[in-house]
Order: structure tokens, then sequence, then C-alpha cells
């Protein structure tokens, strides 16, 4: 692994994209990957992969790798498709989350990052200052000041 | 007190007569009557003065919280007042013990719509101080759909805050700011910052921060903002600080509110003590505006602690969620404040489930419809960190928010350094736990596990392991149920 958790401002800051349920965990290894992708399945949750080069935490809609696998019950097609879906976009983040259809959710119920670039580097924290000592902030990922295609 | 029995001739009064007629012989307990669907069903814990008979002293309850005054009038009879009275229906004793539990229905008709501060003048205002009792408590009340669905309800509840901040299959955390008080809004930034960078998705207001010559809450508002813009861009998450709207008239809470609004904040707080009224103007704002709202319920434990008189925290849990917030502290069940196991969980599914049958021990009387009212986030804050995260997942679960203040800017190596601790210390957990793992009792070896790769975590397990809060609650359901491990 090559990103280490920051235990004290001496640390070295490394940028690392925290979205997802596992990020401050090492990045799981393909066991762990169908650990959870099994407890999704045994929800009876669709699995789906997405991915995107645009990390913004408000970037909802990333890129679907197909639609939710629905009617899938095993997870090796899952671990296939991840595989599948690397192959094609070996630098962008993919996330795998777990849809709950069921009355009372109907949303997502598990989303953790499967992959991500090898090189992170992160937002830039725009600030505008207003009247009032207001400040207008806005973040926007380097990566996407280029175009699509060529952010990782 | 003469609840008069007979007139001076030994001869039974007539229920009209002027003079005092019992509660009960008016038509304020009546042990055949049948609760509607449509009818408010409470459960009172009472104990009456030695001689007092508990079904009139039940009754008693019924009238004073519906039509009765303490004598006959015969104003009664211009009304259809059979309709109007509160009924009791049946009147158990808890097993050895001098306390009964009165069960009292009352029509939907004496209720406005769409408030708490009706319901609660009308079912609390006026019993409690009752020389005939000793004592009384509101345990719980059947609300039925009719009336839920004429209350607003969270503003966004748990799912559609999940998908607002993007953050899915695990509690969220935070902290409140410590000190509570006297922090500088530059220092007091420095908190949040530090707090929400580390790992942590919000950090709190505490209930008695407001505008203090200190600190101002206009500028608390500016440096806050800054911390939360910062950390959202070092770690690209979403991030919140609760900031406390609370404030000595509606105006003002208004003005605080707006403002936030226009810094972007995700999420604005007030406190109990505003007012029933208040947080249900507050909770209307946030669906208007978008802003999730936090409820510090500061000031319960005046009333709720006691077993024997007061009012329950679930009847509380209750009129917040058709109040409408999106967050409550609701017990932490391990950490330093009140709170027994089996109540504390029957809190939890009061506030996010959408049906809830009765259950007895863990202390709700009643079945609950919630008619697709959205849910409430628990929060457990109070004396808890990262080495008793396998208990809390198991007690509180996922739909949570675990606070940990000091158990984050007490960590030795910095505030960031603690919110890390914590947040490996959850994942790990969650990580077992959807791998099928009996995380429950192998809590501890996971942390340590987590631990190897994450300092931060090492030194929070050392310095905490230790630390419980062990003590006989005051209130526990009279069911008993199995014993767990805590």
């Amino acid at each position: 692994m090559q990103w280490r958790l920051r235990s004290s401002c001496k640390e070295k800051k490394k940028m690392r994209l925290t979205q997802g349920t596992f990020s401050y965990l090492p990045d799981l290894t393909e066991a762990e990957i169908r650990g959870q992708v099994e407890y999704c399945l045994r929800n009876g949750w669709a699995v789906s992969i997405e991915f995107t080069d645009d990390p913004h935490p408000r970037n909802v809609y990333w890129e679907m790798w197909g639609l939710p696998m629905f009617d899938l019950k095993d997870a090796a097609g899952v671990m296939h498709e991840l595989a599948e879906c690397r192959k094609a976009r070996p630098n962008d983040y993919i996330r795998i989350s777990g849809y709950n259809r069921e009355q009372g959710y109907q949303s997502t119920m598990l989303s953790f990052l499967a992959q991500r670039p090898p090189e992170e580097p992160g937002f830039f924290l725009d600030r505008m200052e207003a009247a009032d000592r207001q400040i207008r902030y806005t973040i926007r990922p380097y990566a996407a000041q280029k175009p699509p295609g060529r952010r990782y | 007190m003469a609840m008069g029995k007979q007139d001076g001739q030994g001869q039974k009064k007539s229920r009209w007569s002027a003079g005092v007629t019992p509660y009960a012989e008016m038509g304020y307990y009546n042990a055949d009557y049948k609760p509607k669907d449509t009818d408010i069903i409470a459960a009172f814990r009472l104990v009456a003065q030695p001689g007092m008979d508990p079904v009139e002293a039940a009754a008693a309850v019924a009238g004073e919280s519906s039509t009765a005054t303490w004598t006959v009038v015969w104003t009664d009879r211009l009304t259809a007042y059979e309709h109007y009275q509160g009924k009791c229906y049946r009147v158990d004793q808890v097993p050895g013990s001098d306390q009964y539990i009165a069960y009292i229905a009352y029509d939907l008709d004496l209720f406005e719509e769409g408030s708490i501060a009706n319901m609660s003048s009308s079912i609390i205002g006026n019993v409690f101080g009752f020389k005939a009792l000793k004592s009384v408590r509101l345990e719980d009340l059947r609300i039925p759909p009719h009336y839920t669905k004429t209350f607003q309800g969270p503003p966004h509840g748990i799912m559609m805050e999940r998908e607002y901040l993007n953050k899915y299959g695990r509690p969220l955390l935070g902290a409140t700011v410590k000190p509570k008080l006297g922090l500088s809004a530059r220092n007091y930034g420095r908190v949040v910052y530090e707090a929400l960078r580390g790992g942590l998705d919000f950090t709190k207001d505490d209930e008695n921060i407001n505008s203090q010559p200190f600190m101002r809450w206009r500028d608390r508002w500016l440096f806050a903002m800054e911390a939360v813009n910062r950390a959202q861009g070092d770690t690209g998450e979403v991030k919140g600080h609760y900031l406390n709207v609370t404030a000595a008239t509606m105006e003002e809470m208004y003005e605080r509110a707006d403002f936030a609004k226009e810094l972007g904040s995700v999420v604005v707080m007030v406190d109990l003590t505003a007012g029933f009224t208040a947080i249900q103007s507050m909770a209307k704002w946030c669906r208007r505006n978008g802003l999730l709202l936090h409820l510090h319920r500061a000031g319960h434990s005046t009333y709720t602690r006691q077993k024997s008189h007061g009012v329950n925290f679930r009847v509380i849990a209750k009129w917040m969620r058709l109040a409408g917030v999106d967050h409550i502290h609701a017990g932490t069940v391990v950490g330093k404040l009140e709170g027994d196991v089996h109540s504390v969980q029957g809190y939890y599914k009061t506030l996010r489930c959408n049906r809830t049958e009765a259950d007895p021990s863990q202390g709700l009387y009643f079945e609950q419809d919630w008619a697709s009212m959205a849910a409430v986030m628990p929060v457990a804050s109070g004396g808890i960190h990262a080495g008793q995260m396998h208990l809390l997942l198991h007690y509180l679960g996922e739909d949570c928010i675990l606070q940990f203040g000091g158990g984050t800017i007490g960590h030795p190596d910095g505030i960031s350094a603690g919110a890390t601790a914590n947040r490996v210390a959850l994942e790990a957990m969650i990580q077992a736990r959807n791998e099928g793992r009996d995380y429950l009792h192998e809590g501890p070896e996971i942390l340590e596990k987590a631990a190897r790769h994450s300092p931060s975590l090492k030194k929070a397990l050392e310095i905490w392991k230790d630390v419980s809060f062990e003590f006989e609650s005051t209130d526990v359901p009279d069911a008993v149920a199995t014993p767990e491990l805590v």
C-alpha cells in the first residue's frame, strides 16, 4: 500500500479521496471486494459498477458500467465485470454499490471504491471574497481541469 | 382529596347534581370501551395516594387530560361529552409494586392537526401536579396514521440525508467541539477543521453554545464554514458542522439559519429547550431550504429519567419525529449518560422504523404505524470511544450517528488523529460484519488488526482501553429481557 494514514501533522500529507465506505482502510484486496459483494447479494441487493474521472463530491452520476445486476446471484459475475471495467478504465475511480429497492429504502445501502488512480492530485479550494467578510467557496478536482479521457 | 363518593344522606349522587362526582362515574373510566383505530392511546404509569382507588386515579388522569374539572359543570350538557371525554379502559398493576399502568384513549377531535404543542398540552398539560396522585409518568403513546399524516415530519429523513451526503453503509461520525464554552471563533474553527479532515463527517456546536461574549454567532459561522470547506477540499467528501441556531426569539433563529444557508452549510441545529413550536418552525424552514435539522435534547433528563414520574423519552422521540427533525440524540448504551440497553433500542426503533410492534421488553407499549413518515437518524453521544466500536455497532446498528467528542479531541496525537482512529475503527468493524464475522465477540481483535496499519487507532485503543461507565440504570422496562453482554 502506497498511502499511509495521516496519524499526525508530522506525517507527509498525501491526497486520498475518502468517499466510499472503506476509504480509511488499505485498498481492498480481491478477496475482500468479493466478501463485500457477497454481503450485498445475501441481502438481495442489486450490485452495480460505476466509474468516473471527476471525483467531485457532488458528482452524483458516475458512468454506469452496464445496468445494475438485478438478477445476478453469484459474486463471480461481479468480479468478472469489475475486471472488464478495470481493463477499459485503468486510471479511473471505480465504485461498487449495493442497491435495495425495498419500500422505505429505495436507495444505495453500501458503496465503496474498488479502484483509484495511481496519482490523486486532489482538489483546489477556490475562495472568492465577498462583502461582510463572507467567502464563497468552491472546490475543483485538479484532474477535471483537463478534458475527459486525459484526466488521469 | 375529596373525590366525593356520597351525598350527605348516604345516597349515591346523580351524575349531574352539583358538587363532586367521582371521575370514574362521570364516564372517564369505561372497561368496555374498545379504542378506535383513530384514537390516540396513552399509557400512564401512576401511583395513587394512600386510600385512593387506582381506577379512580386513572379516571382522574383521563378526565383532567381531556374535558374534566374537579366539580360537575352543567355546561358539559351542552356538548356531546361522551365523544370528547378521555376514556381509561384498562388499569393493570405492575407486579410487586404500588404502580399501575393506565391505558387511556382520546378521540382525535381533541387535538389540533399538526401541533405538538397542542397534543402535549392536552396529554401532559394538567395532570402531573395532581394531588390525588403520588406520581405519574407518560410511558408511551399510540399515534394513529390519521393524526401522523397531519405532520410534516423530518425535513429529509435518513435515506435522503445519505444521498445528500453521499455516505452509505456505515454510521456517520461526529464530534462536539470542546471545551463547550470559552473558545474564540478562530480557535473553534481549528477544532472543526482538524476533526473533519481527520475523517469525521460532522462536527457539532454544543447545546449551550449560542452567541456569548467570548464568541458571537456570526463569527463562529464564518470560521466554521472555512473549516468545513477546507476539509471538503482535503478529502473530497461532503462535510458539515451543526450550527446551533437556538436563540431567544424565532426572528433571531431565522436570521441565524438564513446566514447558515447563505454560507452553504448542509445542516443547522436546535435545542429541545427552544420549545416544540420553535422546533416545528425550524423543521418547516429546513424542508423549505434544504438543510438538515439536528436536535440536541437539552434538558430532557429533568423529566425523562425517573421511572415513577415524568415523560418517557420514547414519547419525546415520537413527538420529535412528528415535529420533524433529521437527527436526535437518543442514547449510547455504553457511554456516560443514562440509558438502559433495551429502552435505548426501543427509542432507536421508534425513530427509524416505519412500523413497530408492541414489545414490553423494549418498553414499547403499543404498535405504531408511521405511515411512511421519514425516519430520524438517532445520535449516540457522550463518553464513547473507538474501543467500543463493536458494541456500538451491535446495539445501535448502522443508521445512526456516533459522536465522539472527548474520544476525538482528547487523542494524544491531536484532533485529526483522533478522528482518523474513529473512522478506521468504524470501517474495519463494518467490513468484518459484512464478511459475516462474529464481530461482537471478536471486536477487540478486529480493532487490534486494524490498528496495525493505523498508528492513530493504536494509540486510541491504548489510552481508552479500560474506560467504561457501568452504573445501574434508574429507568428500565418492567418486562425482563435476557441479559446481554455490554
